[in-house]
This record gives C-alpha cells, structure tokens and sequence, in this order.
C-alpha cells in the first residue's frame, strides 16, 4: 500500500504539484465577478420576465462595447421571445441613455424596468429618475446578479496560461529527448529567434510581405523550420563524431544563432507580414482553444508514443541510461544522439514561427532566455539531468507548473522581480524533490 | 568497521610489541579481515615488513592483495584487525591519514592529476605554503632535491599527461617521499614499463632501500620477484599460505603455493561433442594490448581465454565484438569472413558478448528487466517502429522460466536483481537474438556459488546445442572444471594452448600465463 502510493508520487508527484499550485491561486485570487456578455443576458432575462410578468416596459442598455452589444442584442431576443415589450434599447454613452430617456418621458410612456450590463447599470443617469424623470412612474434598475469565482479559474485566464506557455512547452519537447540522452541544448532560445526572423524575412522578401499568399506563408515557416532542424544536425555530428561536449557545441550555436537572427533582422523587428498570418499563433479553431494550443497537445501526444511505444523511444531512454550497455547490444547510439539534436532543432523553429505568429512580426530579441526556461520545464517534469529517465506528460506539466505560477503571481500583484526569485526557488525545489524520489 | 584509534604519539603505550630486544619491525599488519557484500575478500591475513627491505606479495587474482593495500593505503576500513608501525597501532580511516603516518600507495592507475605539473601533482594536498599563498620557489626547490635522490632527471613544467609511463612512475614515488612515506607499496609498478625501463625502476627501488624505507612490491612477474624482493608472502583466497625468504623458493614452489587449491565438486559434468570450426579468429591486432592473436572455437565447445590481469583477454573480446577498433585481424564465422566495424555488425551476424561488468557494460540498470532483454532484439520485436510490448513481455517471461532468472515481474528495475539473475537476464537477451558465437568475459563475476553452477549447467547445455562459447576466466579453477581447450595469453599474446583441459593442471596454465 505504501509502495504504490510511493509509485503514484512518483509518477505523477509533478501533476499533483501543479493540481495544488492552481488550486491556491484559485483560493487566494477568489473574488467578486460581474457577468458579461450573451450569458450575463441569458442569467437577467427570467429575473425581469418573473418580476414583470406578461406587461410591462423595459428599456434594455449597455456601452458601445462587443462584450455589451453581446449582452444587449441576446438579453433583447430573449425578452422578445417571451413577448415582453421593449421601450427602448441603447449601446452607447449615459448621453445617449438620458435621451432615450426624455424621449420616453416626452412621449409620456411609463417604464417598468431598465435593464443594463453591470456598469451601464450604476449610471448616474438612472440614480435619481424619480426626480428627473417623474412621468416614468418608477422603473427598478436590474444588472445581471455578480457572483464569487476565482479571477484564475476564469476560462479566459486558463487559456490565456496555456497560449502564453505553448512555446515553451514545444520546444521542451524536444529538449526532453536530448536530456533523456543525457544531453543539453542551449541553442533552442537562439533557434527560437532565428527562426522567426527568417520566417519574417522569406515572407518579406520572397513571398510578396503583406500580400503573401497562404502557400508562400507556409513555405517560408518549413523552410525556416527545417533550417532550424539542420542546425540541431549540425550540432548532433559534431557531439557524435569529434565527442564534444553537447554544452559546449550548443553554448556555441545559440552565440552563432542568435548572431545571425539580429544580422539577418538588421537590429530591427520584421512586421511587413500579412494579418493572416496570426492563425497559429491567436486563432482559435477549434472547441474556441487556441490553435498554438491544439498544436501543443498533439505534438505531446505523438511525442509520449514516441517515447513509451516505438523503438526510437526505447533507444533513446538505453542511451541515456547507459550509452556503452547500449552499444554493446547493438543500440545505432550515433543515430539515435543525431535524432534528438535534430528533433530539438526542428521544434525550436516551429516555436519560433509559433512566436512570429502569435506577434505578428519577427525579431532577434525572441526567445531570450527561454533555453533556460525550457530546461526548467523540464526539470520540474522530473526528468533527470544525467539521462535515462523522464516522462513527456512530466514536462507538459512542468511547463504549466511555471506557467501558472507566472500567471498567478501576476494575478496577485507580485513584482516580476520576486516572480523570478520565487520560479528559481520552485526549480531548485522540484530538482531536490526528484532526488530525494531518486534515493528511496 | 575497526575501532578508531588514533596514531599514537607516545611509543610506550604500544602494545607490547616491543617487549623483546629486537626493534619492532617497520610495519606489521594483524588478522586482517575484510567482506564485500557477497566476499569474504580477507580472511584474517597477516604481514610484516621490516625497514629496508623489499617485500614481495604473491597471490592469484581475487587471493586478497589488492584489497589488503587498500587497507593500509586507507582507501578501506577492515572489519577487524590490527595495523601497527614501529610497533604502535595506528588505524587508517582515509588516505589522508596513512599518508600522514607514512603510508603511500602507488596504484596500478597512476593518481596523478592529468592537466598538471610534476610538482604540482608531487605537492597535492600538501602544498608548501607561505601566507595561503603557495610557495612556488620551494616547491620546485624540493622537487628538483627528490628527483636528485631518485637519480633522475624530469621536466617539472610539462603537465603529467605528456611524460611518459615510467615518467609519471617516478612522479609518483616523488610524491610519496616528499610526503616523508616510510612504507611504499607498488601494485605491479612493472605492468606498463619496457624491460629497460623496469630495470631503471629496480635501480630506484634499490636505492630506497638503502634509505631505509620498507617496499611492498606485488607483481605477476616470478622473474622480478627473484630479482628484487628479499622476502615473500603469498596469499589465496583471503589467507596466508608463505611467508618466506626468496632464497628459500624456486619458481615451481612459488606457483604451487599461489594454487595449491584442489578442484572441488563445483563444476557440472558434461559430455563434448565437437563439431566444425564455427569462430576462426586470425591475427587479431590492436595496440600493446592485442598482438597478433589468432584461435578457432569449434561447435560444441567450450574454449577458455586466461591470462593474468592486463593480459589482454577481454581486449580480444571487444575486438572480436567490434566494440574496439582493431588494427588487423579477420574474423570468420562458419568458414565466412565477417566486416564488424561495430557492435552491431558482430550482433547481426550472431556474435553476442556478456560483458565483464554487468553494472557498467552490461544492463541499464535504471530500466526494467524487459526493456534490457528487448533491447537487442527491438528491431524483431518491432511492427512499423512500434515495440509490441506484450510480445516482448511473452518472450521474456518464456526465457525466465528456461533460465529460471529469479524475478517477481518482468516490470522490476535491472538493479535490483543479484549479480547471478542479472548474468542471465543478459544472456536471455543474446540468446533471443539467436547468437551462434557467445563470449562470456569472466561469467561468474561476483556471483555466488549457488549462481554459479547454474551458469555454468546453462553454458554447457548451450555447448550441447551447438553453439560455440568463449569463455574468459581469470579463475583457474573455472578455467579448468569448464573449458575443452584453453588459451593462455600473456601481454597481449598467445602463450600457449593446453589442447584437453581435463589433464591440464593450474600449474601449467600459470606458467604460460606468467611467461
């Protein structure tokens, strides 16, 4: 019994870490909410058919904003539906409320109800009506009722987490295929920056900027993808071939890549590129999740088959937990290292291009710092530093693990300064909690 | 672990040693005793060395001298005994420790730091300093003095790595002087040196002795000892059997007391049918370590490679295994000769290789049992890159009932099995791979009798079915109950061939051995 729950630590040890770390930030971000939109309508509409019955007038207001327009035009179909007679609508400023008004009040109507978003609905406009307007009789003010959720729970804020990490969490995909060979990359920053400039430029230059074609777009992201991928090649032979350190030959391309990205961007940011491009990286396709995101999951998913069904995966767990073992029974070990950098290199193009998307434009300053970011997410998934172990839904959640702590922080009106004092010591605690796993 | 005592400054609170008129020898070393789990490695082994004198230690591989070394140089504690000097006892927590009480042990792998000088290195925490700040003008001064004592010159800038074997000798036996070490001990200071050079070394020794220091000097080498060494202890599995003055032996005596153990029960019977020549090995070559090796191995037959410790035995056999480069050398497999360039060459053609070291070579020992047995056969055990696991789960569990490995689930990590379950979770995994040529480096490795035998029943029923085995032993014994035909290799080359191991004696094999 102690055993298994042992086993169940260590498995998902990481994921019951980030289950605690969101239900925290749900507790201590738990505040009052004011409902918006089509659904606040849909909450105030049987509030005034119950308090109204089948007569009465009801002028229906909001700002001249989508979220309000949203609540206007939904609460007006509902209330048309149930036969109720509006007075009246307005999606503007108080001016245009107190109009509506005097002309409801100079035509000698009666009004019931005034129905507004929470904010139209504390105008001053509506606060002394009996006075200003005494001919209307005595209409109630009602807003959509606020309720008690937490600001992080919110659905916005969870997929906001998840755009803001997915970078990161695709290129530690491939990092965690190099770590488990008991490698490192510290180019993916770079790459992450190379990538996007090039994307930039080959749209720019080659595929005709702001008219580009979707074919040309997406050429020019393969291109600057696979460029990426051919640099992780590089940098495989050369740790297979000559046995450099992995350290050192990545420490050098993440200099000669992140050189070439501000060469090749001329100390400028790239932004001649067409709006549709934005589609990976702001789009939401599909069940409303952001397309950076679907992406994520899939590449995950293929990645844990990857790894817990196919040779390859096999392969690239043996090498890393003991490279001369696997050689001697017959593991191509030279290949299997190639893959890894190779694989690093390709998915940190993609969160390159991701990144371009996601900012409309390429620049050499993306992806400063994220190398480290991306071995952190890593780490805290509890794959070890020395090779051989790891699991790639433990990085998924070590990603997330940081993200969420960056948003709740946010949320909670850390400094970003503390923020990082705070990530350091969360990735030193993890890292302690994986050895101490590692002795039992 | 051995009660701490400290060494004592005070000379009468010896242990009485001293009671006669004789001065008390130099060194002497009582009932030690030391186990490694699974091991007894000493059995209550004793030792004197007297001031200026060169004491030889004898013994065959695993007899204990290592391990005895190791605990006067403080590298281990002893489960019991006594170490005195001058008659005090003194106990040797860590090697800082012996070194300070005058100890200093110069390993067959030299503890020199590769990058720096030879000063630097002689200097090694025990650097002469002025003020924190190191006194580099002193340090060279009585650097060059130690050299000067030793009759030799050296280049004291150049890092350690660019001198030469001997070279990186001398700095060692610098350091143990400058260290003020009364007792040296040498483990086999000849084993990497040209015969000139060895006999620049006794030149040396020779003149420490006359200092006054007491040498420890193991060795393989029968010819040395007669040359150097005025006395001789000989060790066997852990316990004394001489200790005499070389005057007193010849070197038939010497090897007979390093055996002189009889062949017990230990070994399963068996009956040889020998096919064709299935591995034909010709002029293997590789560096000092392999030169110019050729043997065949018959169908059916176990073929034993010996030889003493660096002699070149599992050298051959990653060569063989395409683990190493070799320089020269053909290897043909059923009258067909095979390109191995790699690991996977010898595997695809049907060679496997239990390696020496399980631990290191052998197993992942993070994974579990299944996914090491896969390991070599995923390429059969694969559909379109997917590992069909359940097949593997069969096939392995199939093995565990053949081989009968001990083993709860095929889910459990390599590392925790014993030594014995291990050997057979490797042998499973060649044995999927339907290897024809299987070379076991020395199979019984730290494992325990019980597991032995069950090695050795699986190694002959292997033979029976027509597979073609060799097996490197440094274990006579194994060597002798095992083999059909041995091979003796010294220093790289074949030294000899006993044709029907069953009349072969230990005797004779450790004559070629030391040749």
């Amino acid at each position: 019994m102690k055993r298994t729950f042992a086993d169940f630590l260590s498995h998902y040890g990481t994921l019951l870490g980030l289950l605690l770390l969101c239900a925290y930030f749900s507790v201590v971000t738990y505040s009052e909410q004011s409902p918006t939109g089509a659904g606040a309508a849909t909450g105030l509409a049987p509030v005034i058919r119950k308090q109204l019955g089948a007569t009465g007038r009801v002028l229906i207001v909001g700002r001249d904003q989508p979220e309000d327009v949203a609540f206007v035009r939904r609460l007006e179909q509902e209330l048309s539906a149930s036969g109720i007679r509006l007075a009246g609508v307005v999606t503007g400023e108080p001016r245009q409320a107190r109009e509506a008004l005097q002309k409801l009040a100079a035509a000698g109507e009666k009004l019931d109800i005034i129905a507004g978003t929470t904010v139209a609905a504390s105008w001053l406009v509506f606060a002394d009506l009996k006075i200003d307007f005494p001919t209307l009789g005595s209409p109630t003010v009602l807003a959509p009722r606020s309720y008690r959720w937490p600001n992080f729970l919110k659905s916005e804020n969870l997929l906001n987490i998840a755009n803001q990490i997915a970078v990161i969490a695709i290129v530690a995909i491939g990092m965690t295929l190099v770590i488990i060979t008991g490698g490192i990359d510290l180019s993916v920053g770079s790459l992450i920056a190379l990538a996007a400039v090039l994307t930039a430029r080959f749209i720019r230059d080659w595929a005709g900027g702001t008219q580009a074609s979707v074919g040309g777009m997406i050429l020019a992201c393969v291109v600057a993808i696979v460029l990426c991928g051919v640099a992780g090649a590089v940098c495989g032979g050369l740790i297979t071939q000559f046995g450099i350190p992995p350290f050192i030959v990545t420490l050098a391309l993440m200099l000669v890549a992140s050189g070439s990205a501000y060469l090749l961007a001329g100390g400028q940011s790239i932004y001649q590129i067409p709006d549709s491009f934005v589609w990976l990286g702001r789009g939401a396709d599909l069940f409303n999740l952001p397309n950076a995101v679907v992406l994520l999951l899939i590449l995950y998913v293929l990645a844990h088959i990857l790894m817990s069904r196919m040779r390859l995966g096999r392969y690239l767990y043996a090498v890393g937990g003991n490279r001369e073992a696997a050689r001697l029974s017959g593991v191509p070990v030279e290949r299997v290292l190639l893959f890894a950098y190779v694989a690093s290199g390709l998915l940190a193009g993609l969160g390159g291009v991701i990144m371009a998307s996601q900012l409309k434009s390429g620049s050499a300053t993306y992806g400063n710092m994220y190398e480290l970011y991306v071995i952190a997410a890593v780490v805290v998934g509890g794959t070890s530093l020395s090779g051989g172990e790891g699991r790639m839904f433990g990085t998924l959640t070590g990603a997330f693990t940081i993200a969420v702590i960056q948003n709740g922080m946010n949320l909670t009106n850390v400094e970003s300064y503390t923020q990082k004092v705070v990530l350091g010591l969360v990735i030193l605690g993890a890292v302690l909690i994986d050895k101490a796993r590692q002795r039992r | 672990m051995a009660k701490r005592i400290p060494p004592s400054s005070d000379p009468l609170s010896g242990s009485g040693a001293t009671g006669g008129a004789a001065p008390a020898p130099l060194l002497e070393m009582r009932g030690m005793v030391k186990s490694f789990p699974g091991v007894q490695a000493l059995r209550g082994v004793s030792l004197t060395l007297r001031a200026g004198e060169v004491l030889a230690l004898l013994g065959e591989n695993g007899a204990g001298k290592s391990t005895l070394m190791k605990l006067l140089g403080g590298a281990h504690s002893p489960d019991a005994g006594t170490i005195l000097i001058d008659g005090r006892p003194c106990s040797f927590p860590n090697p800082q420790v012996a070194r300070r009480a005058g100890v200093a042990v110069i390993y067959q792998e030299f503890n020199l730091i590769p990058g720096l000088t030879a000063v630097e290195n002689i200097f090694l925490g025990q650097e002469v300093t002025r003020g924190g700040f190191i006194g580099r003008q002193e340090e060279r001064r009585r650097a060059t003095e130690l050299f000067r004592r030793l009759g030799v010159q050296m280049d004291l800038d150049l890092p350690c790595r660019r001198l030469s074997t001997a070279q990186q000798q001398l700095v060692e036996i610098a350091r143990a002087l400058a260290a003020d070490a009364r007792i040296l001990v040498m483990d086999e200071p000849s084993a990497a040196l040209t015969s000139h050079e060895v006999e620049r070394l006794f030149q040396r020794i020779r003149e420490l002795q006359r200092q006054g220091l007491g040498i420890i000097y193991i060795s393989h080498r029968l010819e040395e000892i007669f040359t150097i060494a005025n006395r001789v202890t000989v060790l066997r599995d852990g316990e004394n059997v001489a200790e005499k003055p070389v005057a007193e032996l010849d070197r038939t005596e010497m090897i007979r007391l390093m055996v002189g153990r009889e062949l017990k029960d230990e070994f399963p019977a068996r009956s040889v049918t020998r096919g064709d020549v299935r591995l034909e090995i010709t002029g293997l070559r590789a560096g000092r370590a392999v030169r110019d090796v050729s043997f065949t191995v018959r169908r059916g037959e176990i073929v034993a490679l010996t030889g003493l410790v660096g002699a070149g035995r599992t050298e051959t056999a990653r060569l063989i295994f395409g683990a190493d480069p070799r320089e020269a050398g053909e290897i043909r497999l059923d009258g067909k000769a095979l390109t191995i360039r790699h690991p996977r060459d010898a595997i695809a053609a049907g060679i496997g290789l239990l390696t020496e070291d399980r631990k290191l070579q052998g197993l992942v020992l993070g994974h579990s049992v299944r996914d090491n047995f896969g390991l070599p056969n995923l390429e059969r055990l694969s559909h379109g890159g997917f590992v069909q696991r359940s097949r593997e789960r069969t096939e392995f569990l199939g093995y565990r009932e053949t081989l009968q490995i001990k083993v709860p689930h095929a889910e459990q990590r390599a590392g925790n099995l014993s030594g014995g379950n291990q050997q057979k979770v490797v042998l499973a995994k060649w044995l999927a791979r339907n290897c024809e040529v299987l070379i076991f480096d020395e199979p019984t490795r730290g494992i325990d009798v019980g597991a032995k035998y069950e090695i050795y029943r699986l190694m002959n029923e292997l033979a029976a079915q027509g597979k073609a085995i060799l097996m490197i032993s440094s274990e006579l014994p194994e060597v002798l109950g095992m083999a059909d035909r041995i091979l003796v290799l010294h220093e790289g080359r074949l030294t000899g061939e006993l044709a029907d191991a069953r009349q072969a004696t230990q005797e004779q094999v450790l004559k070629l051995a030391v040749a």
